[in-house]
C-alpha cells in the first residue's frame, strides 16, 4: 500500500512538470486559437538563455527576470517575422512552420550549449522531502504552476486584456471592427506564451536536467494533459497534466508494466475525449454559421 | 537502333571485363595502395564521436609516412554521415560502388551501421569492427561480414552478473533499462550467466522509454521491491536522474552502471559525485585521467603519435579508443599478406589470437575465430569514490 502512495506522489510530482507546459500551450491556443508544436523548444531555449546568464555570474533572480523578458521579446518576435507573412495561410503551412521552428531551436542549443546535460540550479533547492519521493525543486515547481495559474486565469477573465486578445482569437474580423488591434494582440499572445514556456522551462530543468531534448518528451505529455483538460480552460489544462503523470505512474507500477504505461495514458485520454470531446473542463463550442 | 545499341553493349562489355575481372579478385587493391572506407558522424548530434575517425586517419597517415603494411599504402576513406541511417546507406553505396574500397572499417552507431547490414553482407563486403556496443554484430552465422570490436553491452552485463555471483551475499536484484535494443542487451546478458536463476535473482525489472521525461517512477518501483542490487543499462540523462532519485530516497543499492554513462563530466558530476559514489562500472581502456597510466609506455606511443599527425587536437579516451582498433586493423591487415581479398580479409579478422593492444588493460587480449565474432570479450571492474575510478579484482570475461 505504501508503494501505491509513492506512486501517486511521483505521479503528482511528474504531473506538475506536465502541468507547467500545458499552460503554456493553453496560453497560445487562448490568444492564436493554434496548437504550437516548437513550444517545449522555446521554453529549453529560454532556460539555456537563464543557463548562460547564471554562468555568466548573473544571480538567480536576476537571470531570471531577464529570462522572462527576453523570452517575451523572442515570442513577439517571432509572430512578427515569421507568422504575420501566413495570416491567411492554411493550417497545414503553420504546421509546417512550427515543427520547423522546433527543429531550429533544438539544433540552436545544441549547436551553442552542446548536447550533454547540465545541472540547473532550482531557486526551491533540491531538498528530498517526505523520505526523498518528493524534492523541494519538484514541490516549487507544482507551487509556481498554481501562481501561473491563478495569474493566466484573472488576467483571461478580468482584464480587458485579456478579453480583447481572446476575441481575436475567435474572430478576428469582427475584433478588428470594434476596434481592437488584431497585430499587437496576437504578437501579445506569442509573447505572453513564450513568457509563461520560460518560467516553465526554468522550473523543469531542475528537476529533469538541462539538454536540447528536454522537451521533446514532456512537450507529448503536456499535449496530453491539456487535451485532456480542456484546451481552452487553464484549470483543465493543470488537472489533465497531473491526470496524466499519476495515471501513467499507477499504471505502469500496478497494471501493465512499464513497457506501456505510455500507452495506457494516451487510451486513458481517447476514451475520454470520446466522451467529452471538449475535454475535462472544456466548454464545447459552438458558432452560428 | 536495335543492332547498333547490341553493340556498344558488346563493346562495353568487351573493355569493362577485363577490369571486372581483376576487381572481382581484390577490390580496392593495387600494388601499391589499399582503398578502406569508414562512416562516421563528424556533424549533428554525436559528432563528439568523429575524433575515432580523425585518431584512426592520423594512425594510417603515420603508417604510410613509414611505408605503409606490406609495401601498400593506405587510403583511408573516412566520411560524414551525421549519424543519420539514410545519409549512411547513401555513403556506403558510394564508397563501395565508385570507391571500390576493399572493407569498411570502424563505421559508427547502432542504427546507422543496422542500416547497411543486409546490403553489404550480400555485396560480400567486410564491416569491420563495427563502432557500437550492441551485440549482434556477433552473428557469424547469418552475418558473416559483420564484426563488431568492444565489449558488447551483453558482455559487460555477463562482467556484471559474475561479479555479482561470486561476491553478493545476498541475490535480490533489480535491473533497469531502456527499452530497445541496448537496454534489452543487459536483461540478456544478466540471463545469460544466471541461467534458471534468472527468475530467482531478478526481483524486478523496470524499463523506461526515450519519450519519459523521468525515472523516478520506475526507482520507486524498483526500490519497493526490496532489492538489494541494481543494474542500470542507461544513457547519460537517465542515468544521471536515476543517480540522484536513489541517493534523494535513501537507496543503497550494489549498483552496476553500464559503460555507456560512467563519464564524469557527463554523468556522474551533474547528478552529483557524492550520489554517484560507491557505483560500479567495467572498464577495458588505458583511460588517460587514471595517475596509474601517467608513465605506461602504449599510451606515450599514441600521444607521440598524435602530436605529430594530429596536432592540436585536445585528446580524450575516445581518441585512445579508436587507436586501439586501428591497431587491430593493422594486425589483419599484416596477416593477410599479399591476398587482401575481401575473404582473406574477413578470414584473417576471425583469426586474431591473443592480440595484445597496448592501450587496453593488461591482461585483456583480443581473440576471435570463424564462431567467435566478439574481439573484446574481458572488462575490468571499477568503482566511483567520489572523485576517480578505482579499478579493482581481476579482468573478468564475459560468456561466449
Amino acid at each position: 500500500m505504501l508503494g501505491f502512495w509513492h506512486q501517486i506522489l511521483a505521479g503528482v510530482a511528474t504531473g506538475g512538470i506536465y502541468a507547467s507546459l500545458a499552460l503554456a500551450l493553453v496560453m497560445i491556443h487562448q490568444a492564436t486559437h493554434h496548437i504550437n508544436f516548437a513550444q517545449g523548444e522555446m521554453a529549453t531555449f529560454s532556460a539555456y538563455l537563464a543557463y548562460a546568464l547564471m554562468v555568466s555570474g548573473v544571480p538567480y533572480w536576476g537571470a531570471f527576470g531577464i529570462t522572462v523578458v527576453l523570452s517575451f521579446a523572442l515570442g513577439a518576435l517571432i509572430e512578427r517575422v515569421l507568422l504575420r507573412p501566413l495570416a491567411h495561410a492554411p493550417d497545414l503551412t503553420l504546421i509546417g512552420v512550427f515543427i520547423g521552428l522546433l527543429l531550429i531551436l533544438n539544433a540552436l542549443c545544441g549547436w551553442i550549449w552542446d548536447f550533454t546535460i547540465k545541472p540547473f540550479p532550482s531557486p526551491f533547492g533540491s531538498r528530498p522531502l517526505l523520505g526523498g519521493l518528493v524534492s523541494s525543486a519538484e514541490l516549487g515547481t507544482i507551487a509556481v504552476t498554481f501562481v501561473m495559474l491563478l495569474l493566466i486565469w484573472a488576467f483571461f477573465r478580468f482584464t480587458k486584456l485579456g478579453l480583447a486578445m481572446r476575441a481575436v482569437a475567435h474572430n478576428p474580423e469582427s475584433s478588428r471592427l470594434v476596434g481592437i488591434r488584431v497585430g499587437a494582440m496576437l504578437a501579445l499572445g506569442w509573447g505572453l506564451a513564450a513568457a509563461v514556456g520560460a518560467v516553465a522551462g526554468m522550473m523543469i530543468a531542475p528537476v529533469v536536467f538541462l539538454d536540447p531534448n528536454m522537451m521533446s518528451g514532456i512537450l507529448l505529455y503536456a499535449f496530453a494533459g491539456a487535451l485532456l483538460g480542456g484546451l481552452d480552460n487553464p484549470f483543465g489544462a493543470v488537472l489533465g497534466g497531473f491526470l496524466v503523470g499519476v495515471i501513467e505512474n499507477v499504471g505502469g507500477a500496478y497494471l501493465v508494466g512499464t513497457e506501456l504505461k505510455l500507452s495506457l495514458a494516451l487510451a486513458v485520454i481517447a476514451f475520454v475525449l470520446m466522451l467529452k470531446p471538449s475535454g475535462l473542463l472544456g466548454r464545447a463550442v459552438a458558432s452560428r454559421v | 537502333m536495335l543492332h547498333r545499341r547490341k553493340l556498344l553493349a558488346v563493346a562495353a562489355g568487351g573493355l569493362a571485363a577485363p577490369w571486372v575481372a581483376r576487381a572481382a579478385a581484390m577490390p580496392g587493391v593495387t600494388k601499391t595502395s589499399i582503398k578502406i572506407g569508414q562512416t562516421i558522424p563528424y556533424s549533428g548530434p554525436a559528432s563528439a564521436y568523429g575524433v575515432m575517425g580523425r585518431a584512426q586517419s592520423a594512425f594510417f597517415k603515420m603508417l604510410n609516412a613509414t611505408g605503409g603494411i606490406g609495401g601498400r599504402t593506405i587510403e583511408f576513406l573516412s566520411v560524414d554521415d551525421g549519424y543519420s541511417p539514410p545519409r549512411t546507406v547513401e555513403e556506403t553505396r558510394r564508397l563501395i560502388e565508385s570507391e571500390d574500397v576493399a572493407c569498411l572499417f570502424g563505421s559508427l552507431g547502432t542504427a546507422c551501421q543496422t542500416a547497411v547490414r543486409q546490403y553489404l553482407n550480400a555485396r560480400k563486403v567486410p564491416q569491420l569492427f563495427v563502432n557500437t556496443g550492441a551485440d549482434k554484430w556477433a552473428d557469424p552465422e547469418h552475418f558473416p561480414w559483420t564484426m563488431g570490436f568492444f565489449p558488447s553491452y551483453r558482455t559487460e552485463a555477463q562482467v556484471f552478473a559474475k561479479h555479482m555471483q561470486r561476491n553478493a551475499t545476498s541475490a535480490k536484484l533489480a535491473i533497469l533499462y531502456q527499452n530497445d535494443d541496448f537496454g534489452r542487451d543487459y536483461v540478456a546478458g544478466v540471463r545469460d550467466v544466471l541461467g534458471p536463476q534468472y527468475d530467482k535473482t531478478v526481483i524486478r525489472t523496470a524499463s523506461y522509454e526515450v519519450t519519459d521525461p523521468t525515472v523516478d517512477s520506475q526507482i520507486v518501483d524498483l526500490q519497493a521491491s526490496g532489492a538489494d542490487m541494481l543494474l542500470t543499462a542507461a544513457t547519460a540523462k537517465p542515468a544521471a536522474q536515476a543517480i540522484r532519485k536513489i541517493a534523494e530516497i535513501g537507496w543503497h543499492p550494489l549498483h552496476y552502471l553500464s559503460y555507456v554513462s560512467t563519464a564524469p563530466a557527463v554523468v556522474l558530476i551533474p547528478a552529483g559525485a557524492e550520489n554517484a559514489r560507491g557505483i560500479i562500472g567495467a572498464v577495458f581502456l588505458k583511460v588517460a585521467a587514471d595517475p596509474q597510466w601517467a608513465d605506461d609506455a602504449g599510451l606515450a606511443t599514441w600521444r607521440a603519435l598524435a602530436e605529430k599527425w594530429l596536432p592540436g587536437e585536445n585528446l580524450n579516451d575516445l581518441h585512445t579508443s579508436g587507436y586501439a582498433m586501428a591497431l587491430a586493423l593493422k594486425q589483419v591487415l599484416e596477416q593477410c599478406g599479399d591476398d587482401l581479398s575481401r575473404e582473406n580479409i574477413m578470414r584473417q579478422a576471425g583469426n586474431l589470437h591473443d592480440l595484445e593492444i597496448p592501450v587496453l588493460l593488461p591482461g585483456i587480449k583480443v581473440n576471435t575465430s570463424p564462431a567467435n565474432f566478439h574481439p573484446i570479450r574481458q572488462m575490468q571492474l571499477a568503482r566511483w569514490t567520489g572523485t576517480s575510478w578505482e579499478r579493482f579484482g581481476d579482468v573478468l570475461e564475459g560468456t561466449a
